[in-house]
C-alpha cells in the first residue's frame, strides 16, 4: 500500500495509472513525474520503494498544485466570478453551463437529473 | 482560438481615449458605450463604465478582480424570470 500526499492509496496497478488517482494528476502529468524521478513507468504500485515515493512526493510539491490545494483555488476562481457579477458567474449560480453550451436539450450534467414530462421523481 | 499577443488587448479607440483623459483629469464620470468586446484593463479600476445590452446601459463598477474580462461580461443581454410552477398552470387550466 502506497500513501501518496495524503488518503490516496491505490495498488496492483501501474505506477503511471496509479498516479492518476490524485486529484490534479492525469497521464500527462503522471508520466512526466516518474521520467524525472527515473522510475519505470510499469512498475505496480506496491512494488515502489520508500525512496521512490518521497522523491514522487517531493517531485509534485516542488512542480503541481494538487487535491485540496487546487480544488480550493477553483472554488476561489469561482466565486470571483460570482462576485464580480460576470455572466460566467451567473451561470455558476444559476447551475448551468458555464460556456455557451446549448440547454433546450442536454446539459444534464450541470442541470442535474431530468425532471420532465413522465420522468420518474428523483 | 486567443488573440495574437503581439495585437494586446482590444479596447475600442474611443473608449480608451475617454478613460485616458479622464484619468489626467483625475475625474470620475459614467462613460457610456456599445463596445462590449472591450478588455478591461487596470486603467479602468474606479470607473463606472455603462455598458449597453442592446435595449439600455447597464453601470457597472470596475473593480481589480474584472481586469481582463470583457465589458459585455458584466451587461447581461437575456432577462429569465424562471420557469412557472407545475402548481401554478395546473389550477389555471381548472378554473
Amino acid at each position: 500500500m502506497a500513501r501518496i500526499l495524503g488518503v490516496d492509496l491505490p495498488n496492483e496497478k501501474h505506477a503511471f495509472i496509479g498516479l492518476t488517482y490524485l486529484y490534479g494528476i492525469g497521464r500527462t502529468r503522471a508520466i512526466e513525474i516518474l521520467n524525472a524521478t527515473g522510475i519505470p513507468l510499469n512498475k505496480k504500485i506496491k512494488d515502489l520503494t520508500d525512496d521512490e515515493i518521497r522523491k514522487i512526493t517531493q517531485y509534485i510539491n516542488e512542480h503541481y498544485k494538487v487535491e485540496g490545494d487546487l480544488k480550493m483555488e477553483i472554488q476561489r476562481n469561482i466565486k470571483r466570478l460570482i462576485e464580480t457579477g460576470s455572466y460566467r458567474g451567473l451561470r455558476h449560480r444559476l447551475g448551468l453551463p458555464v460556456r455557451g453550451q446549448r440547454t433546450r436539450t442536454n446539459a444534464r450534467t450541470r442541470k442535474g437529473p431530468s425532471h420532465g414530462v413522465g420522468a420518474k421523481k428523483s | 482560438m486567443s488573440r495574437s499577443t503581439k495585437k494586446g488587448p482590444f479596447v475600442d479607440a474611443k473608449l480608451m481615449k475617454k478613460i485616458q483623459s479622464l484619468n489626467e483629469a483625475g475625474q470620475k464620470r459614467v462613460i457610456k458605450t456599445w463596445s462590449r468586446a472591450s478588455m478591461i484593463l487596470p486603467d479602468m479600476i474606479g470607473h463606472t463604465i455603462a455598458v449597453h445590452n442592446g435595449r439600455k446601459h447597464i453601470p457597472v463598477y470596475i473593480t481589480e478582480a474584472m481586469v481582463g474580462h470583457r465589458l459585455g461580461e458584466f451587461s447581461p443581454t437575456r432577462r429569465f424570470g424562471g420557469h412557472t410552477e407545475k402548481k401554478a398552470i395546473k389550477g389555471e387550466v381548472k378554473k
